[in-house]
């Protein structure tokens, strides 16, 4: 699992109000080339909003977002670019329920990348064989489980060849015997050296793949730090008060 | 026994699978039906018995007029002589009219290459089975509307001899403004509700001021509108077409019903399909006609084909506006004197009203298959 030096995602004094409530808080992040970043946090912390301000599913208001050398600003067409470079993986999935899995996964390179169907069905197959469910290829989102939906929708965004892959809370709505295999996908994903920011309270996850844990509280940056200091040796109070919650119940 | 129960400690183990046991009381057949369905309970015994009277009072007489003391044969003659039934010779003699309303006799060959046309369209269009099927759509909404066009009007340079709109009359007048209706309220009402969703408020405030506009107005004053003041906001000397005007109203009504129907539908979208969209790098037209107008339009299927249907009886109100469709040649017919008969006007009306009905069941018939057909596995 190599890091590179290159910095992929820069987000420098970045801040964020729904109305009156300021949600983020002069965030600062770096990302490079092949990083694996853990957010968690209690509800509402804010580290939902921030991922999605990295693909401008929410609107940041102050500082800046940069994506592979791609400013964040309100011009549709760096947008654009950005959510080309930028896969998603929301936690109720978002699968399209009129569509085949197939079509699911062939919609958007087709459409967006302009590939030719037949090639945009064998990268889809491709990707389905490696989330392990080609079999459901022909079937409708809403005959496959929490779990095979999971990984349909990972396997949706990878056909669109990211370079970052978003997880927001990937695992939250899944049955317990179901996380398993959604987790077992992006653990071998992030072997293969995928950029990755996942928002999740998976902490198996964290402690097997992270390079940083972030923790968030109040729309702001609490701590950072490696998985092993994280939990060992976590600095804040808040941090290990968060900990203490979810590791001992 | 196919059971063991092992008793562990304080726990329960339960191997073996229990064997199916017969069903202690008949649940198939018809007597088990009635008896759930109609004869449980004292009130809905009651709501059945009722309701079997209700039935029995009113078929016969009804199926006696209709068909088995009605006259089928014989001309006015027959009818004056049995009053108290139907006259179908009243029908038999008019049906031409009632069909191609005052089109020229020797014309007539051209509506009939139209019907004809226009039902191998659909059945081009519904039959699933077709070959080439996704061209039906494109066909019957680009060439269709030109070719019937051509071949209903007349072309001089083509042959065909100009026979003007206020000769077009009886059911071909009803198919023309109901499916010009159907089909440009469509799209309009699409992009109407797009547009009062929009977060552009110029858009948005003028897409809500057209369709609360059309809605509040009766259809029968868009009619005398477009027929009565519209001209007089034309220079002097410029006509336009009387029909022309009719459809143009009666397109733009429907299309503000169509506009709210639709919005119901966009509105019952989740958030979480934009995203998903959103997030693929859909740009936003592509993302409502791939993701959220599919959907979206599945959803209100029922309320889409309300509106059509309502669009299609409504066409019977351009008679006051001296338009002849199919119930308005039927009321001129009624006059004729040598039908003054008791029951010719109650046929001439059954007849319309059973003839409004198999078209308006086709359409409801066909919205229950396309919902079954678009159903794709569970709900969300």
């Amino acid at each position: 699992m190599q890091v590179s030096e290159e910095r992929v995602i820069n987000i420098a004094d970045m801040n964020k109000w729904y109305g009156q409530f300021h949600v983020l808080k002069d965030i600062n992040l770096t990302v490079n080339r092949g990083e694996r970043i853990v957010i968690c946090g209690p509800s509402g912390s804010g580290k939902s909003t921030l991922i999605r301000c990295i693909n401008r599913l929410e609107e940041h208001q102050q500082g800046s977002i940069n994506v592979d050398g791609i400013e964040l600003n309100n011009d549709l067409k760096n947008i654009d670019a950005i959510r080309r470079e930028v896969g998603m993986v929301f936690q109720h999935f978002n699968l399209f329920p009129h569509l085949t899995v197939l079509e699911n996964c062939t919609l958007a390179p087709i459409w967006v990348k302009k590939m030719p169907k037949k090639e945009a069905e064998e990268v889809a197959m491709k990707y389905l064989e490696r989330v392990r469910i080609p079999e459901q290829a022909d079937k409708f989102p809403g005959q496959l489980s929490g779990g095979q939906q999971q990984r349909v929708a990972i396997a949706r965004s990878l056909c669109m060849n990211p370079k970052i892959m978003l997880f927001d809370e990937p695992t939250s709505a899944l049955d317990p015997e179901m996380i398993k295999e959604v987790l077992d996908v992006m653990i071998e994903l992030a072997r293969e050296g995928m950029t990755m920011i996942c928002v999740t309270h998976e902490m198996g996850f964290a402690k097997t793949v992270a390079n940083r844990v972030i923790f968030m509280d109040g729309g702001q940056i609490i701590e950072e730090n490696e998985p092993e200091e994280f939990f060992n040796n976590p600095q804040s109070e808040r941090t290990q008060l968060f900990l203490s919650q979810i590791l001992n119940h | 026994m196919a059971t063991t129960d092992q008793y562990s400690g304080g726990g329960i183990v339960n191997a073996g699978d229990l064997p199916d046991k017969p069903a202690p009381i008949r649940t198939d057949g018809a007597i088990a039906w009635m008896r759930d369905n109609l004869f449980d309970g004292v009130s809905n015994t009651l709501f059945s018995l009722v309701a079997f009277a209700l039935v029995l009072y009113v078929l016969p007489p009804a199926l006696g007029w209709l068909i088995f003391n009605a006259n089928w044969s014989g001309g006015a003659e027959a009818c004056r002589i049995n009053p108290d039934a139907a006259c179908w010779p009243f029908v038999g003699a008019r049906w031409e009219q009632f069909l191609y309303g005052f089109y020229e006799k020797s014309e007539r060959w051209r509506l009939n290459i139209i019907l004809a046309v226009l039902a191998l369209g659909i059945a081009w269009l519904v039959w699933e089975k077709a070959p080439a099927r996704k061209f039906a759509a494109l066909f019957m909404l680009s060439v269709f509307p030109v070719f019937a066009f051509i071949m209903m009007y007349g072309n001089e340079t083509l042959g065909l001899p100009i026979v003007d709109t206020p000769q077009w009359g009886g059911f071909t007048l009803t198919l023309v403004i109901a499916l010009s209706g159907i089909v440009a309220s469509m799209p309009l009402g699409i992009l109407l509700a797009l547009g009062r969703r929009s977060k552009m408020p110029v858009v948005s405030l003028l897409s809500t001021v057209f369709i609360e506009f059309w809605r509040g107005i009766p259809l029968v004053a868009v009619l005398f509108m477009a027929t009565i003041m519209f001209p007089l906001f034309l220079p002097a000397g410029v006509t336009f077409d009387q029909l022309l005007r009719a459809v143009i109203g009666v397109s733009l009504f429907a299309s503000a019903y169509m506009a709210e129907v639709v919005r119901g539908g966009l509105q019952a979208i989740p958030k979480g399909q934009y995203e998903g969209a959103m997030a693929l790098g859909l740009p936003y037209p592509k993302m409502m006609r791939l993701i959220i107008l599919p959907q979206a339009l599945k959803i209100v299927i029922p309320g889409i084909v309300n509106t059509f249907i309502g669009l299609f009886k409504d066409t019977t109100l351009v008679l006051i506006i001296a338009l002849f469709d199919l119930l308005g040649i039927v009321q001129a017919s009624i006059a004729d004197p040598n039908w003054s008969i008791k029951s010719v006007p109650y046929t001439g009306y059954v007849f319309v009203a059973i003839s409004f009905w198999i078209c308006c069941y086709g359409m409801a018939r066909y919205s229950r298959y396309l919902e079954a057909k678009l159903h794709t596995g569970h709900e969300r």
